[in-house]
């Protein structure tokens, strides 16, 4: 009953798929990173509407479902902005809007975590207030960080999953196009969700080894 | 006023001898197409036989091929190779996504009607067909008047959608309706006996049951609902780039060769072309 | 930007409805999956914790299976998938005796995807309590039953509240993939909208400024259930 040969024979399909899941999530991720560090700024800046301004991007974009922005973006953006955004731009601007709330509060909490002393000791030493930020405090957060980093990064190539909604051929998108085709969405879609817990597994096994690691050290 | 009839002169003359352009004179589809040398072809991926997904994954069916031409059409009149990048759409997408310039020609299965005409705007009728019902063949629903108490699946976006929701609204009857996005959806809805009928056009429901593992057990069931000529859909406002596209579809229908297109993709089917079809191509064959 | 801006077709028939039931939907499932959530979770999460080797193994599989697979590859293999392999009158029953079996899927996987959620919270919930308060406890010569029932649980619950408010926030986002097996929820509403009338920038954004209050209600419902449930003086409350 369970048919492989479909599966087999779909495998490059698949693979490309694979290749366009990884890429929007690498891209993504950076994306986030930078966008979610300046946001975090944001947040700790001294000056309090810049403060706001932060806030209420990580709420806005913490209410609204991925697949609302996604729209947002494929839909109606090219009518604002007169030019066509394109399904695979549209997808990654929204998982880098979207991910950069999250990653602004990782990032926030990393940042608190540094004792306050550091910071005084950087500036008795003469040190810039950027010097401090980015030479003593952000080096260090982020090695903290990097655990729920990765793990946040693993939940984001799961959300990958969504471009499905502009049929964009990401690997669950390719599972669906040939499940539908040849009538085998058993076999697609068990492979599919196969495919993904060994890669998120292992992931987060890994993760949570280095966590441990990090720890000690 | 003179100087604008002459710019509208050397556009059609442009076209219909197939000179290159200078790119001052282009806008809308034909000025993006020049600027990025890439075409976006919307297309759909289970209208069987206009748009579909082949084995190798690639887009392929009677509306495709006659977008080709329109792609050749394009080349010859920029003077230059452009590339062609398909773009998924389903019913919901097609729409926005012509009004929204991120595909610039649509070719699939869609009905040009003049609601729709204040959003897009259409080519020639490149073909005409209607809502029906597919059923399974031992169901015994014969017309839509016998889906009271049934359950059907209708694709969201779809003139049929309307048409069938306003019926059992009119008729008062209890009928659910399961909402697909795509054709193979609606089918497989059929097909698993999640619901007793899926409605589209009925040469949409005939191209299903072709692809069908068990032909024999669906029937194309009732009296046309409604009319649907089907065109390529293309940005409102842009008479530049409707023009070559109708000037492509007026040669097919003139030489012909229409036909053999045609019959590549409906001979299989077993639908030859109706009258009906034959003389809007006849009608739509304008001269040069 | 060449838009004709038409904000009155909100409040019209039958594009007001349409917003409404979407709305309604959009609250059901997430509310419903959410009742699901919190009794599974708890539950696991509480296995998570127990000595028994065998259980311990078959909750982290349970959590590990629906924190591993992406929510859309659940929902099509519960729609598509389990009613064809389930015995011919089960998936019968799912797919036709069952009133819209579409929403039903829809909530039921919602709420098993976030019990595994849920379950991790409450594991480290019961985890973070000192080994004082359980040392107590078994002093009292409390059962295993009376240490999760009176101490561990109560505790538990209330150290967990701050991260329970951000997956009740993630479940009425995560409501919104039902849009893919047909659930005419609030995002596929506004889209429908946006079909029958071309005005995308009024309905998406009526969908938006909806999800955005309904954020801004749970934020302040739990923000209440915190104040009201803060265990005074316990150091547990200083992290959040």
């Amino acid at each position: 009953m369970f048919d492989i040969g479909v599966i087999t024979n779909a495998l490059p399909f698949l693979w490309q798929g694979m290749q366009l899941s990884l890429l929007l999530t690498a891209l993504a991720l950076l994306g986030a990173l930078v966008l979610g560090t300046l946001l975090a700024l944001l947040r700790l800046s001294p000056v309090r509407p810049l403060a706001w301004l932060g806030l209420i991007y990580v709420n806005l974009f913490r209410s609204i479902p991925l697949i609302l922005i996604i729209f947002w973006f494929y839909f109606l953006v090219p009518l604002l902005i007169g030019r066509a955004v394109g399904g695979f731009y549209s997808a990654l601007i929204a998982f880098t809007l979207f991910e950069a709330a999250y990653f602004c509060e990782i990032i926030r909490a990393g940042i608190l975590s540094i004792p306050k002393g550091q910071t005084e000791a950087g500036l008795a030493l003469g040190l810039s207030q950027r010097q401090v930020m980015g030479l003593i405090v952000l080096p260090q957060a982020f090695r903290n960080m990097i655990p729920i980093l990765l793990t946040q990064s693993i939940i984001l190539f799961q959300d990958t999953s969504l471009v499905y909604v502009v049929a964009l051929r990401d690997f669950m998108t390719a599972a669906n196009v040939i499940a539908r085709r040849e009538g085998r969405l058993l076999e697609l879609y068990i492979f599919a969700a196969f495919v993904y817990f060994v890669l998120c597994f292992v992931a987060s096994r890994a993760v949570g080894g280095l966590q441990k690691r990090l720890a000690k050290a | 006023m003179l100087k604008h009839s002459i710019k509208v002169v050397v556009v059609v003359v442009a076209a219909v001898t197939v000179m290159t352009a200078t790119a001052q004179d282009l806008y809308g589809a034909l000025a993006r197409i020049d600027e990025t040398g890439i075409i976006n072809v919307g297309h759909r991926e289970s209208s069987v036989p206009f748009a579909y997904i082949n084995d190798e994954q690639q887009p392929e069916g009677y509306s495709i091929d006659l977008c080709m031409r329109v792609v050749e059409a394009v080349e010859a009149r920029l003077g230059k190779e452009v590339e062609v990048n398909f773009v998924p759409v389903n019913p919901q997408t097609r729409i926005p996504l012509i009004a929204n310039s991120t595909i610039d020609i649509e070719c699939g299965s869609t009905t040009n009607n003049l609601t729709r005409q204040q959003q897009v705007d259409y080519s020639h009728t490149t073909f005409i067909t209607g809502t029906k019902l597919l059923v399974r063949a031992d169901s015994g629903i014969q017309e839509v008047e016998d889906l009271d108490g049934k359950v059907v699946a209708l694709a969201q976006g779809t003139t049929n959608e309307r048409v069938i929701k306003a019926m059992i609204e009119e008729m008062g009857f209890d009928t659910r309706v399961i909402n697909v996005s795509d054709h193979a959806e609606g089918f497989l809805a059929l097909e698993t006996d999640r619901v007793d009928a899926y409605s589209t056009d009925h040469i949409l429901l005939y191209g299903l049951i072709a692809t069908a593992r068990d032909p024999e057990a669906y029937d194309v069931v009732g009296r046309f609902l409604s009319y649907d000529p089907y065109a390529l859909m293309v940005g409102r406002d842009d008479s530049e780039f409707r023009l070559l596209v109708n000037t492509t579809l007026s040669e097919l229908f003139r030489s012909g060769e229409i036909l053999e297109i045609y019959n590549t993709w409906f001979d299989p089917l077993g639908v030859p072309p109706t009258d009906l079809l034959e003389a809007a191509f006849a009608i739509q064959a304008l001269p040069e | 930007m060449n838009y004709n801006w038409n904000w009155q077709i909100l409040t019209e028939t039958p594009y007001l409805g349409w917003l409404w039931s979407g709305l309604q939907l959009t609250l059901l499932v997430s509310s419903v999956a959410w009742v699901i959530a919190f009794i599974l979770g708890s539950l696991i999460g509480v296995l998570r914790t127990l000595k028994q080797p065998v259980v311990r193994a078959l909750a982290t599989a349970y959590i590990e299976i629906f924190r591993s697979v992406p929510l859309l590859v659940h929902l099509f293999i519960w729609y598509f998938v389990l009613p064809e392999v389930l015995p011919r009158n089960a998936g019968r029953w799912i797919k036709r005796d069952l009133p819209y079996p579409e929403y039903w899927t829809a909530t039921v996987c919602l709420g098993f995807y976030t019990a595994s959620r849920v379950a991790e919270q409450v594991r480290s919930g019961i985890e973070t309590i000192p080994n004082g308060i359980l040392d107590a406890a078994r002093a009292l010569s409390l059962s295993q039953r009376q240490l999760y029932r009176f101490v561990l649980l109560p505790i538990g619950y209330r150290v967990i509240v701050p991260p329970l408010t951000s997956e009740v926030l993630t479940i009425f986002k995560n409501s919104s993939l039902a849009l893919t097996i047909g659930v005419l929820e609030l995002t596929a509403q506004s889209r429908q909208i946006e079909n029958y009338t071309f005005q995308g920038f009024e309905a998406f954004t009526a969908a938006t400024v909806l999800y955005i209050v309904i954020t801004l209600i749970v934020v302040w419902l739990m923000s209440y259930i915190e104040r009201w449930t803060r265990i005074p003086g316990y150091l547990s409350q200083e992290t959040s």
